[in-house]
């Protein structure tokens, strides 16, 4: 078996989210002290009582005194971690980890990313001294490889997957719409997105992630203790993690049209849920829309679609608000924006609302009685690449 | 015999018509083109594109040492040479040494070459001509590389020479004609008339030495090129020639330019490859003062070695595209300054990285791993199809054609010319790396295109100019030395056969 899992062993108990957008007027230190304080008031927990912190950031500190500082913590471990922008579900699941070995009892997870102070569009990665040779292409360029190498393979009409794809743009935004911590909140429909100039290969700025800054957090409990905290506890279903070798970039039999690293960390965290099918089992998934074309392969990596179908279930609505298996009805990366280190956060944060019953209304899915909800978080480019993926359930079993 | 064993010229793919600068300023540029090299593209490179076909063309012949003759070096006080001496992938007991940054470099390298005990000289010269919109050297200039391996015949090495060397002179007398402050744009030069006669009086000198030395008449000459900064200069000897019935080859001036310290050798290419068999023929060089070789061309020219087995400076003067903007130019060459994309610019390489990955970065060289064959580009200790350690071996892939799997066009990325075109390139026999495209329109990218591989400067962060791979298309035959492997072309279709 790959993995063993902890199903069932822990339990999330508190969370919060800070608005994802340009906070030109607040630092990391801010935003990580409204996620955390909001989260602790969710979780009816005080700082304290909290044993130990895993922080979440690709490139806005270094260290747990990112945390431990703002927060004034004390005597308290405090780890920073980075994967890319998996970076928020890596803090996740290391807390949950340290809770299920009996390590301590309570462990919080705080995801927290300040992109909006480099003066640049876009992420910008922190420079390694290298020997210069790495490619020099933007994240939109190297996912932007997808578009052609899906429809050359399926033999599908470029001009058609362009409305694919905007489509997949458009319900996003419809849905972030729907959400008072998005970023974008504008409807914007397929005809206008196609209308777009592209950037990178066929994408335009409407295929990409919105660049925010912000923050979310988590409180991971024993399962057993969950109750004495809240009445509706998410339980861990599965924490599944694959990072990838690279070696897509160097071995001509990679064609671009799938995630290796996506399809096994689903399958494992499938194996570890006990989930067969997922397109009928879950109740709905956040998965790293990070462009438009990502969120297309994620749909058959993950199971949702057969291989080769999965433009054609977008196309018929299935991944709609109230389709058969919403996807990203927060808005997703595209909408809700990508604070890199929170997003993985962010995503648990919109199973925690929905699976509790929670959402705001207009957003409120149908299916939240399935009582399962996935969150796909990956980071890197096509070929070389990190991914996660977590399944919560409102119910033990 | 000592000689020429291989000659060639690089001629980047871009030329400027001088129409367009005529447009833009005003007053008239003249008639015709100028060769132009590409955002990507120096001294260095264009160098090392002729020098990598000379050494593909003479695969027997070991150079002990390379001389690089430039007036545009990337670098004072840094030797550019050893940067070309570990992209043509020399042994580390091969000196490479920079001949100075005067315009007289390429015929003292040469001079030298001939000279030399050495079993083979390498000598490489580049040049990118440029100046103040408007400037000579802007209209009349142009960009070029070319190199000539000069060495000793030997049947025991399999060594030859397309071109015997049959002797020479040289004069000298210093005067002020054109000159140019380190780091300056702008040439300078004194009254066009005062130069012209006293190259006139040393290239006559100079050549009557010359056919003294060689023991030669001038009835029995066939082909002269005449090379220098004033083209009327030898005008006087042009007329003498002309009237001795030999041959005056094109100067190149309306189809390339002068390409400066690259000019010597690329019209010695041309020379040669122009010539037959058994001809005598002569290179003059004008730079503050005269330098005058005579050779012989040898029945190898048309053989397995030698220019004829490459493409040629004629071949290369047809295959351009001509369209370029002045405006484009101006930018290239920094005189305009245009705004760069709001991205973070490239951070400075690391030398101590670079040094250690020095046949990747420079050689383009990946790992193949013994039990699988899977090839690593870049080269890795660990192979990913079936996970042995340390059991790779060298594998060279610059002059490996390759197919353009999938592409895309990223107008968001840094580039000192965007937009970045960029192809996942499949290499003929095996191997892909995702790499940046040259010398492509946007529009003329095909998934299935065939490409090959060139040296070029990526960037330059903190005055270190940093030096890469990228592929262009294959255009005719491709211009890639293909040591043994055949053209681009052939490479592709050989593995489409297995």
């Amino acid at each position: 078996m790959a993995s063993h899992g902890i199903k069932d062993q822990v339990a999330i108990i508190g969370m919060g989210c800070t608005q994802f957008k340009e906070h030109w007027d607040r630092s990391t230190d801010d935003l990580l002290i409204d996620a955390v304080t909001d989260t602790l008031a969710s979780a009816g927990v005080e700082k304290d009582q909290v044993d130990a912190w895993w922080l979440g950031t690709a490139q806005s500190g270094m260290s747990g005194v990112t945390l431990a500082a703002p927060l004034k913590l004390q005597n308290k471990p405090v780890t920073r971690v980075e994967n890319y922008c998996a970076t928020g579900s890596e803090a996740l699941r290391q807390a949950c980890y340290a809770v299920a070995s009996g390590a301590y009892d309570i462990a919080a997870a705080v995801g927290v990313e300040k992109v909006k102070d480099s003066g640049y569009q876009g992420l910008n990665a922190f420079p390694i001294p290298t020997d210069g040779t790495q490619r020099t292409l933007t994240a939109a360029g190297m996912f932007s490889l997808v578009a052609p190498a899906y429809a050359d393979k399926y033999g599908i009409d470029p001009n058609e997957l362009r409305r694919t794809l905007a489509r997949i743009a458009s319900k996003n935004h419809s849905n972030g719409a729907k959400n008072e911590r998005a970023q974008f909140r504008r409807e914007m429909s397929v005809d206008s997105i196609c209308a777009m100039p592209a950037v990178a290969g066929m994408l335009s700025v409407f295929d990409c992630a919105g660049v925010a800054d912000g923050a979310a957090a988590a409180i991971v409990v024993r399962a057993a203790d969950a109750y004495k905290y809240t009445d509706k506890p998410i339980f861990v279903k599965a924490l599944a993690m694959v990072a990838g070798n690279a070696s897509g970039l160097a071995d001509p039999e990679f064609d671009y049209t799938h995630f290796d690293e996506c399809e096994a960390a689903g399958k494992d965290a499938y194996a570890q849920a006990g989930i067969t099918n997922p397109r009928t089992e879950l109740a709905m998934a956040e998965v790293h829309d990070c462009f438009t074309p990502t969120e297309l392969v994620l749909m058959e990596d993950l199971g949702f679609s057969a291989r080769g179908e999965a433009w054609k279930d977008v196309e018929a609505g299935a991944f709609d608000l109230h389709g058969d298996l919403p996807i990203n009805t927060d808005g997703g990366l595209k909408s809700f924006g990508h604070p890199v280190g929170a997003s993985g956060l962010r995503m648990l944060f919109e199973c925690w609302l929905q699976l509790r019953h929670e959402a705001p209304e207009e957003r409120q899915i149908d299916t939240a009685d399935r009582g399962l909800a996935l969150t796909h978080n990956l980071g890197g480019y096509p070929g070389d690449m990190v991914s996660f993926v977590g399944i919560w359930g409102n119910r033990l079993g | 015999m000592r000689g020429i064993i291989s000659a060639a010229g690089y001629l980047p793919h871009w030329r400027l018509q001088r129409e367009a600068i005529t447009q833009v300023l005003g007053s008239s540029a003249g008639k015709g083109q100028r060769s132009v090299a590409s955002y990507d593209e120096d001294s260095l490179t264009m160098a090392v594109d002729a020098g990598r076909r000379a050494l593909g063309a003479a695969p027997a012949a070991n150079p002990a040492a390379i001389w690089f003759c430039t007036t545009s070096p990337t670098y004072a006080e840094k030797t550019n040479a050893t940067i070309a001496h570990a992209a043509l992938r020399l042994g580390s007991e091969v000196i490479a040494a920079d001949a100075g940054s005067g315009l007289r470099g390429p015929a003292a390298a040469l001079r030298s070459a001939l000279h030399s005990t050495d079993p083979a000289v390498l000598v490489l010269t580049g040049d990118v001509r440029t100046g103040p919109a408007g400037s000579v050297d802007e209209k009349d200039g142009g960009d070029a590389g070319a190199a000539v391996l000069v060495g000793a015949a030997s049947a025991d090495s399999g060594v030859a020479v397309i071109a015997e060397y049959l002797g020479g002179a040289s004069a000298t007398r210093e005067f002020l004609d054109r000159w140019r402050s380190p780091g300056e744009a702008r040439t300078r030069s004194w009254e066009d008339r005062f130069g012209e006669q006293r190259y006139g009086d040393l290239a006559a000198q100079a050549w009557e030495a010359g056919l003294k030395d060689a023991g030669l008449q001038l009835d029995q000459l066939d082909k002269v090129a005449l090379v220098g900064p004033r083209p009327r200069a030898s005008a006087a000897l042009a007329k003498k020639l002309g009237a001795a019935g030999v041959e005056v080859i094109d100067s190149l001036a309306s189809s390339v330019g002068f390409t400066g310290a690259a000019h010597p050798l690329l019209m010695l290419t041309s020379l040669i490859e122009q010539s037959q068999p058994g001809q005598v023929i002569a290179l003059l060089a004008m730079a503050d003062g005269a330098d005058v070789f005579f050779f012989r061309v040898t029945d190898q020219i048309s053989g397995e070695s030698g220019t004829a087995a490459g493409v040629t400076v004629a071949d290369q003067l047809d295959d351009a595209d001509n369209t370029l903007l002045y405006s484009k130019y101006l930018a290239w060459r920094g005189v305009l300054p245009v705004q760069p994309p709001n991205r973070p610019e490239p951070a400075r390489m690391s030398a101590a990285a670079a040094e250690r990955r020095l046949d990747w970065k420079y050689g383009f060289v990946g790992s193949k791993d013994h039990e699988s064959g899977a090839l690593h580009l870049p080269p890795a200790r660990v192979s990913f199809e079936g996970g042995n350690i340390d059991d790779m071996e060298p594998a060279p892939m610059a002059d490996v054609a390759a197919t353009v799997a999938t592409f895309t066009v990223d107008s968001l990325a840094y580039s000192p010319s965007p937009p970045v075109v960029f192809a996942v390139c499949d290499f003929a026999g095996g191997g892909r790396l995702p790499v940046e495209l040259t010398d492509v329109r946007p529009a003329d990218v095909t998934i299935g295109m065939t490409v090959e591989m060139t040296f070029r400067r990526l960037n330059t962060a903190d005055e270190i100019a940093n030096y890469f791979w990228k592929a262009r298309p294959v255009r005719g035959q491709g211009t890639a030395p293909v040591k043994g492997q055949g053209t681009a072309r052939e490479q592709l279709e050989k593995t489409e056969q297995d």
